[in-house]
């Protein structure tokens, strides 16, 4: 377990390395504005013209969820084998080492434990730089893992994914971490122990469909991507340009599919709020 | 034709050249031991074919259109079929189908993808994608089967799920990710059967069960070779390269414990021969129904936990 206090962002997304590269200001996706970089970052990297939320690594959402920016980080030292020992244009290997070495992480998620408004939580966090968030035997154990604690220590959970779903170069056992998961929040579930889901963007494919969807309560950041195909296998499926506004959070709400659209300053009050509802009663 | 198919043809014609020597053959014991070895090489010669069918051939195989589908299983397995429809929501879903039938004469819950074989039935069936009110039917379904105590058999066979426009407006991740849960938890016994096209999610969402079977020519896949070519290498004709790197055929996953057993299917393919082919699920699926409806449901519930729990751990904490 080591403890993290933030002082500075320790581990940047290869992303956000690039946008430093490039200097002290940063155009934005969603208004094409230039915006100046402190500007950005003192507004939680979400746009102070037009709203737009920039992804934010696991680390630095860990820090503005939890109290103090103060966690300790659980599991860490996981890594995947390879299982199918999978080579495409390069092998699976090499893929892996990069993102290793790209975000000083094992894989694509952080597990924490920390305080929301001084109640003891758990946190898993996706880190979507690694290979894409996508989820391995890795992050399906490590998810697992957090669930049971939560289970076993009676704290909430939080997930807040950021994924492009099921991690290919693992075949079969990638999907099977989507039951495996499941299964944990069925047990969860059993136990009264409240999951709260977060869904930035991008949340698709088999992460969205297995615990993505599965918390207590479904919560996602404006304009994120969320989806169980995404928008190019539909396009060449039904040979259709889609709708402005297809999958993103405002259209999932507007169809029943999420609790709520909630901006980045105010997740963290949301999220407390929730966890007060969900809180034992007194007897 | 399909060399593999020729060759098991031969190997046939060849079988029953020796069966007629046999009967001319009489008490010469000589003839008989050589016919003996005769027998023997076929043997041999048929697993070399078996073994030689590569990841993309099975995979053809697996959604070859005159193979077996659910209702063909229905109709050989179970009696007093009675179809349930409509997820009681939205709408009816053809391309799963669920319904209360007997096994062995007692009561049971069918639930599977169904195909098409022509195109009329193909388009009718979606090509066995469902779409969200297909996984609601078949959860509906489990949890009345559980209300009153009947066993679930499930078979798998989908591309996978829709990926539609209306499939993504009313939530094709959420139905899959509740049929995920929900079935860890449902206190009877499901039995899954994979007898085509194992497709990701969409299979998965009926898979979650205290047996997964394979049969010996379906695939399991968390994306279709195609698919999987065209992203990773940019190119769909890299497919069969594709489907050898995903390991998505029966031994491969029975290797790394997917699944729990392979259920062998008539030479050539179960196409060829429904009625052995069904036969041979029978075989398994009454063995495992025995077993599994003995379990107290605490049992029950803690070894499908476990299973799932232990599967697939692929990762190392050095
Ligand atoms: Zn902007």
């Amino acid at each position: 377990m080591a403890w993290f206090k933030r002082e500075s962002t320790e581990i940047q997304s290869s992303d956000e390395k690039r946008v430093r590269t490039e200097g002290l200001w940063v155009k934005c996706e969603g208004c094409r504005q230039i915006i100046w970089k402190k500007e950005l970052e003192e507004n939680l990297n979400v746009c102070p013209k037009c709203d737009y939320h920039f992804r934010i690594d696991a680390f630095t959402r860990l820090s503005l969820l939890l109290d103090d920016a103060a966690f300790s980080v659980e599991d860490e030292k996981l890594s995947s084998t390879d299982p199918l020992n999978f080579f495409d244009t390069r092998t699976y290997k090499a893929r892996l080492q990069k993102s290793q070495n790209d975000t000083g992480l094992k894989d694509a998620v952080v597990n924490a434990e920390g305080k929301i408004n001084g109640r003891p939580v758990i946190v898993s966090a996706m880190e979507y730089s690694f290979i894409g968030g996508s989820m391995g035997a890795v992050v399906g154990e490590k998810i697992t893992r957090a669930i049971e604690r939560a289970a076993a220590q009676r704290k909430p959970i939080i997930v807040v994914s950021a994924s492009g779903g099921a991690r290919m170069m693992e075949g079969v056992v990638s999907l099977m971490q989507m039951a495996k998961i499941s299964a944990a929040l069925a047990r969860l579930d059993n136990a009264r122990v409240p999951y709260i889901s977060l869904l930035t963007d991008p949340t698709t494919g088999g992460v969205t469909a297995s615990y993505a969807m599965l918390g207590d309560l479904n919560i996602a950041e404006p304009g994120a991507l969320i989806a169980f195909a995404g928008p190019r296998v539909i396009e060449q499926t039904i040979r259709q340009k889609l709708p402005e506004g297809f999958q993103r959070s405002a259209f999932l709400l507007e169809h029943g599919m999420l609790d709520a659209v909630v901006h980045r300053r105010d997740s963290k009050n949301y999220i407390a709020r929730a966890l007060d509802f969900m809180a034992p009663r007194a007897a | 034709m399909d060399p593999a198919v020729r060759a098991q043809r031969q190997l046939k014609a060849i079988e029953e050249q020796i069966a007629q020597l046999e009967a001319k053959a009489g008490h010469d014991q000589d003839a008989h031991l050589k016919l003996k070895h005769l027998h023997h090489q076929i043997n041999f010669l048929r697993e070399q074919i078996r073994a030689h069918v590569n990841a993309w051939q099975k995979t053809e195989l697996a959604r070859h259109a005159q193979r077996p589908f659910t209702l063909d299983y229905v109709e050989r397995l179970f009696s007093d079929w009675s179809e349930i429809h409509g997820d009681r929501s939205f709408g009816d879903d053809p391309a799963i189908v669920c319904g209360m039938a007997r096994y062995q004469g007692e009561e049971v819950m069918v639930i599977g993808h169904q195909k098409g074989r022509d195109t009329k039935q193909r388009v009718y069936r979606n090509f066995g994608q469902a779409n969200p009110e297909g996984y609601r039917k078949a959860l509906r379904c489990m949890k009345l089967a559980e209300k009153f105590g009947r066993p679930i058999f499930t078979f798998v066979d989908t591309p996978g799920a829709y990926p539609g426009l209306g499939a993504e407006e009313r939530g094709q991740a959420e139905a899959i990710a509740r049929n995920l849960r929900e079935m860890a938890r449902i206190e009877v016994p499901i039995i899954t059967t994979i007898t085509g096209e194992g497709g990701s999610g969409g299979a998965l969402a009926l898979a979650v069960s205290d047996r997964v079977y394979m049969m010996e020519n379906s695939v399991y896949s968390v994306i279709s070779p195609e698919g999987c070519a065209s992203i990773m290498w940019r190119d769909a004709s890299k497919k069969e390269i594709a489907a050898q790197a995903l390991r998505i055929t029966p031994p491969d996953l029975l290797e790394m414990g997917i699944i729990d057993e392979i259920i062998p299917e008539p030479d050539g393919g179960a196409h060829l021969d429904h009625d052995s082919a069904a036969a041979m699920v029978n075989e398994v699926l009454a063995r495992t129904y025995t077993e599994l409806k003995s379990k107290s449901v605490h049992d029950l519930l803690e070894s499908r936990y476990s299973k799932f729990r232990q599967m697939a751990h692929f990762f190392t904490e050095a």
